[in-house]
């Protein structure tokens, strides 16, 4: 069992939710209050990873964001470091191929909050700002919870992309998928076995926590 | 409401051009490199049926060509998948249908003899494989130095198959170690999942350098990209590759048939043009 993949596996999804979180609000603030007519391209933007394997995603960082290309090489003169090969290249992976598991849940809990508290609270003189943190996010909060539960948790089971961007780097870029995929061809089967057992148990038990102290975070699958 | 699905295909068709001009692959080799399945063209007679082929990705361009080759001279035809070995194994042993493997190790046809997975005795030693130190012609590695150019700290990135499971990266350690470079290198490594995802992080430029099997940079594809190094012989324990032919083929006749077409002279000297000599040719530090 190789704990530092599982390790390596925690801090990526963390850091994605994290990110996802704090990225995710204001799109998803946008998406629900804005009524402009090209709305839904960006809705279409945030759903593609929903449909593009992540095959598309790993061309593009290896050969687009490359030392070969100019967004690669923009990259590199700002932060030293081409994107392959690194955790903060897993990172921006992460982040772009959770994006609609953070976004749409967060969409639909701003959605299912009341239009009338949002303009009682405008009328009464709340900002936007406060109103956001003072009446939309708490009715909204189980929605949040959806969206960050549902990034961490696709972030573990993230495979494609990192096999094809990884360089597979123990303690940067190997994650738990990766030492299962590498057990298997190996032909180590037994220990293949019991990290994917482990895997398994360790998934089923985040979720059920999470479901399980959080009746509402279900609303996902209820309401849309 | 009318125009929505107008507008919504003119963005989708402006998104592919700006995709297409921004990340435009200036080789063919990401496409070519990729390890999923490419199948032959089918051909009319049929004396032997299909045979599903299992290859290892260094025999990526080779094995396009042979099985090229054999069904225009049988008639039957060849479905080729290209991916890596342990990938196979795995597969063939939990009854994938393929009817012959070609392993980069021979290792593990054995190991499908042993289990009774494999014909007895078709185990057959097709090519031992070779190492090249390899890098871009726009790179700034002087890879004609040998090792001790991977001691220069401007290289950022040496890319190696997986030691852990492919051939051509526990080959790409042994040979680091028996240069004394290993220590000064590790923590530069890449792994690729096999050897030719590991030129594909080469070729890209995402790496400076890598250790890759010989058969991939001597191809059209990839020999006017960059120049290698051919590590001496004495610094790792030859690659050994093996074939079987696997014991649940449905075209048992066809497989041994793809198998002895294999054996055959002018097989065995295409393999020695992509650099797949047998038996092992003494050589050392040169041009590839």
């Amino acid at each position: 069992m190789n704990w530092e993949a599982l390790a390596l596996s925690l801090k990526l999804a963390v850091c994605a939710a994290g990110i996802l979180l704090a990225v995710g609000m204001p799109i998803a603030y946008w998406i629900t209050f804005s009524r402009w007519r090209w709305k839904f391209v960006v809705e279409a933007i945030v759903a593609l990873p929903i449909v593009l394997p992540p095959t598309v995603l790993g061309y593009y960082i290896l050969a687009g964001l490359g030392p070969r290309h100019f967004a690669g090489r923009m990259w590199e003169s700002l932060f030293g470091h081409t994107l392959p090969f690194t955790f903060s290249g897993l990172l921006v992976a992460s982040v772009l191929y959770s994006l609609p598991f953070a976004v749409q849940p967060i969409t639909a809990g701003f959605e299912g909050v009341d239009r009338r508290l949002i303009e009682a609270s405008w009328t009464l003189g709340a900002s936007r700002l406060s109103t956001f943190f003072r009446v939309i996010l708490p009715l909204s909060a189980a929605g949040a919870i959806t969206g960050i539960v549902l990034s961490f948790a696709h972030t573990i089971g993230e495979f494609g992309v990192v096999l094809m961007v990884g360089g597979n780097i123990p303690g940067v870029t190997r994650t738990i998928s990766i030492d299962i995929y590498d057990q298997v061809q190996a032909a180590n089967y037994d220990v293949a076995n019991r990290t994917a057992l482990i895997l398994l148990l360790f998934s089923l038990a985040v979720l059920s926590l999470i479901y399980g102290t959080n009746r509402r975070a279900l609303s996902l699958w209820r309401k849309s | 409401m009318k125009r929505v699905p107008i507008l919504a295909v003119t963005a989708a068709a402006v998104f592919a051009l700006a995709a297409q001009f921004l990340f435009r692959p200036e080789a063919g080799i990401f496409f070519l490199a990729a390890p999923g399945s490419v199948f032959a063209s089918q051909s009319a007679a049929k004396p032997c049926g299909t045979v599903t082929v299992a290859a290892a990705s260094d025999l990526t361009y080779a094995m396009n060509e042979i099985a090229a080759n054999f069904q225009k001279e049988t008639g039957c035809v060849v479905r080729l998948s290209m991916g890596s070995s342990g990938n196979f194994l795995t597969q063939i042993e939990n009854r994938a249908p393929f009817d012959v493997f070609f392993s980069a190790d021979i290792a593990w046809p054995k190991k499908l003899e042993t289990e009774g997975l494999a014909a007895p005795g078709s185990t057959y030693l097709y090519a031992v494989g070779k190492l090249v130190l390899w890098t871009r012609n726009d790179s700034h590695v002087d890879v004609s130095k040998g090792f001790s150019a991977l001691r220069d700290p401007a290289v950022k990135k040496i890319a190696i198959a997986n030691p852990a499971h492919a051939p051509y990266g526990r080959a790409a350690e042994d040979a680091l170690r028996h240069a004394g470079v290993y220590d000064a290198v590790k923590d530069r490594l890449v792994l690729g999942e096999n050897t030719s995802q590991t030129a594909e992080f080469v070729a890209s430029g995402n790496a400076d350098v890598g250790l890759l099997a010989r058969s991939l940079v001597v191809t059209p594809q990839m020999k006017d990209q960059g120049h290698g190094w051919l590590i001496p012989d004495n610094l790792y324990a030859p690659i050994e590759q093996g074939a079987v032919v696997v014991r649940a083929s449905a075209n048992p006749q066809g497989a041994q048939r793809f198998l002895d077409y294999v054996k055959s002279p002018a097989t065995v000297a295409l393999f020695a043009r992509y650099g797949l000599d047998l038996p092992a040719k003494n050589s050392s530090g040169g041009k590839p």
